[in-house]
């Protein structure tokens, strides 16, 4: 009996930092960072140590009604195209690799560099390649797809940008699945491929019919990550658009930030509002995936 | 498939991939006294005369120094905090029988899917309310305690043999001697992984930093003054493109060191 009480007052002892920390910084801002959407609390009311106000639902209706959150939000959503384009490439290029040929390590480690990259300095040297006269314009107008005249910078532009920082996001994260898609691969038992091959099945049968349905939780996993890391993008766009032009890269993570941290009055209580209803729509739309794959997988 | 177009696709993949910064690399190496553009293809992306200037001119115009110093700090401390919380945390939770374990594990592992949207609004308001705004301590504290290094070291601490740690506490020996003297030294692969993984996501942080720092800017990370220097009016291609080789310098030196344990650790994730 003694011995266990020691041992449990050791271990709240070596446990409390990791509780305290996790306490402070996790729990406590996402209790009162749910509380706050609820209520009026702007940078003022905080500089004169004044208590949020409670207001209902009125954040709520500000953040549904304003045409920007509406963009913002809509904009999110279209993002969403980069978690197909992102997967099917990502498993395409884990079956490139998967083969043991001379030299392949290296590819591999060179698809996984761009993952480890800040997005920082991504900014830095895709602005390079989507500039005006950057190389972007000079490869089209290598293969005659364009003339000088016609060049514009690719994230100056309000039909394009999107689609370059969406690229910059592609670019970054199909090493990443790559990777878990490989594993997924390589504990697929060699016997099962085998017995495909002496029936007779072709390589692309035999992706179809042994590969991607033992791939399913892989898929499924992936598909997740994805849809939620689409969803909440904030930084690529942050370093390479700041939202513009036209708002036609503005994101609906992008309006939480700006809301709490840009313009003349902060305002914590909106923002939170709006936080909250990304997080109800990813929430909602991680569900949907996994309902997507597993009735896949009933069938 | 045929070998012949499984390398000509291998190597389209990788021009992909690596091309900012094969083009970046260049223009870092530019000697820009002859008068070059960076735009200048396809010359600029073989440059004729190769020089290291650039490397000396943002280190001495734009007080790289500072910022390199600024990245080492903050990361340095996060590695520090993470080993240290994670592996005092995880001995207990996986070594021991105490009224709340199951709790305490699940309330870990809830941090894993609570949406966080609201979370940096209200870590900045209690940053500002304890006077850690625009410190290097305001930046690392919120991130040290995570599931992630929590987990890791957990597993890692469930495969040490119970008879070591029997004879030990025979022996007499604390447990902090126990974590510190057995533990450690026995789960240095996963101490290491959880190092290298944390070293290179702090290395690599942007936002977080940027918001924390964003009225301390001498106290900013390379990561985030890269675009600084980007935004300056002094705009020098040649000198940005050489600070962003600085930058990625010690991440891509860590990678190539310990790449088997990066994808391995990332294959695990799946497993």
């Amino acid at each position: 009996m003694q011995v266990h009480w020691r041992q449990s007052l050791m271990s709240y002892t070596f446990l409390a930092p990791a509780l305290i920390l996790l306490a402070v910084f996790t729990f406590y801002p996402l209790l009162y960072g749910a509380y706050l959407g609820f209520t009026e609390y702007n940078g003022a009311r905080f500089a004169n140590h004044l208590p949020p106000q409670w207001v209902g639902l009125r954040n709520f209706e500000t953040v549904l009604g304003d045409p920007l959150f509406r963009t913002a939000l809509g904009n999110s959503v279209k993002y969403l195209l980069v978690v197909p384009a992102l997967q099917v490439a990502s498993l395409a290029v884990a079956v490139l690799v998967a083969k043991n040929i001379p030299g392949i390590a290296l590819f591999r480690a060179a698809y996984y560099v761009p993952v480890i990259t800040s997005v920082s300095l991504a900014a830095v040297m895709w602005e390079w390649v989507f500039n005006r006269e950057g190389t972007l314009n000079w490869l089209l107008r290598a293969l005659h797809l364009t003339t000088p005249e016609a060049a514009f910078g690719w994230l100056n532009n309000e039909q394009w940008a999107f689609w370059a920082v969406m690229l910059v996001t592609f670019w970054r994260g199909f090493g990443y699945y790559m990777v878990l898609y490989l594993a997924g691969l390589q504990a697929i038992p060699e016997e099962l491929e085998e017995a495909a091959i002496l029936d007779g099945a072709s390589a692309w049968q035999r992706f179809w019919r042994v590969t991607v349905p033992l791939m399913r939780p892989t898929i499924l996993l992936c598909s997740l990550l994805s849809t939620i890391a689409a969803l909440r993008v904030l930084e690529e766009v942050l370093v390479l658009t700041n939202g513009g032009p036209l708002n036609s890269t503005y994101t609906a993570l992008m309006y939480v930030y700006a809301k709490a941290f840009q313009g003349f009055d902060f305002d914590y209580g909106l923002a939170s509002a709006a936080g909250l209803v990304v997080a109800l729509v990813a929430l909602l739309l991680s569900a949907l995936n996994f309902r997507f794959f597993h009735r896949e997988e009933q069938a | 498939m045929n070998t012949a177009l499984r390398y000509l696709l291998l190597g389209v993949i990788l021009i992909f991939a690596v091309f900012p910064f094969v083009w970046t690399l260049a223009i870092a190496l530019t000697d820009k006294t002859a008068g070059s553009s960076i735009y200048a293809f396809p010359q600029s992306l073989l440059p004729r005369r190769v020089t290291l200037h650039n490397f000396v001119d943002v280190y001495r115009t734009f007080s790289l120094g500072k910022y390199l110093w600024n990245s080492v700090v903050i990361t340095g401390l996060t590695v520090a905090g993470t080993l240290t919380v994670s592996a005092l945390a995880a001995y207990p939770l996986a070594r021991f029988r105490f009224p709340g374990r199951e709790l305490i594990f699940g309330v870990i592992v809830l941090t894993l899917v609570l949406p966080s949207e609201t979370t940096f609004i209200v870590n900045t308001l209690t940053l500002k309310n304890l006077g850690l705004l625009g410190t290097h301590a305001g930046v690392v504290m919120p991130t040290i305690a995570g599931a992630f290094g929590i987990f890791l070291m957990r597993q890692a601490f469930l495969a040490v043999p119970a008879a070591l740690l029997e004879a030990a506490r025979l022996d007499g020996a604390s447990e902090l001697t126990i974590l510190t003297r057995i533990m450690l030294p026995l789960t240095r692969p996963s101490l290491a992984a959880l190092g290298i993984f944390t070293t290179v996501t702090t290395w690599n942080a942007y936002f977080w930093p940027m918001l924390v720092l964003s009225g301390a800017p001498d106290k900013a990370p390379l990561a985030v003054a890269v675009l600084k220097l980007k935004g300056q009016f002094n705009y020098d291609p040649f000198n940005i493109a050489a600070g962003a080789i600085i930058m990625m310098l010690p991440v891509l030196l860590v990678f190539l060191a310990a790449q088997r344990l990066f994808l391995r650790g990332m294959e695990g994730a799946v497993k």
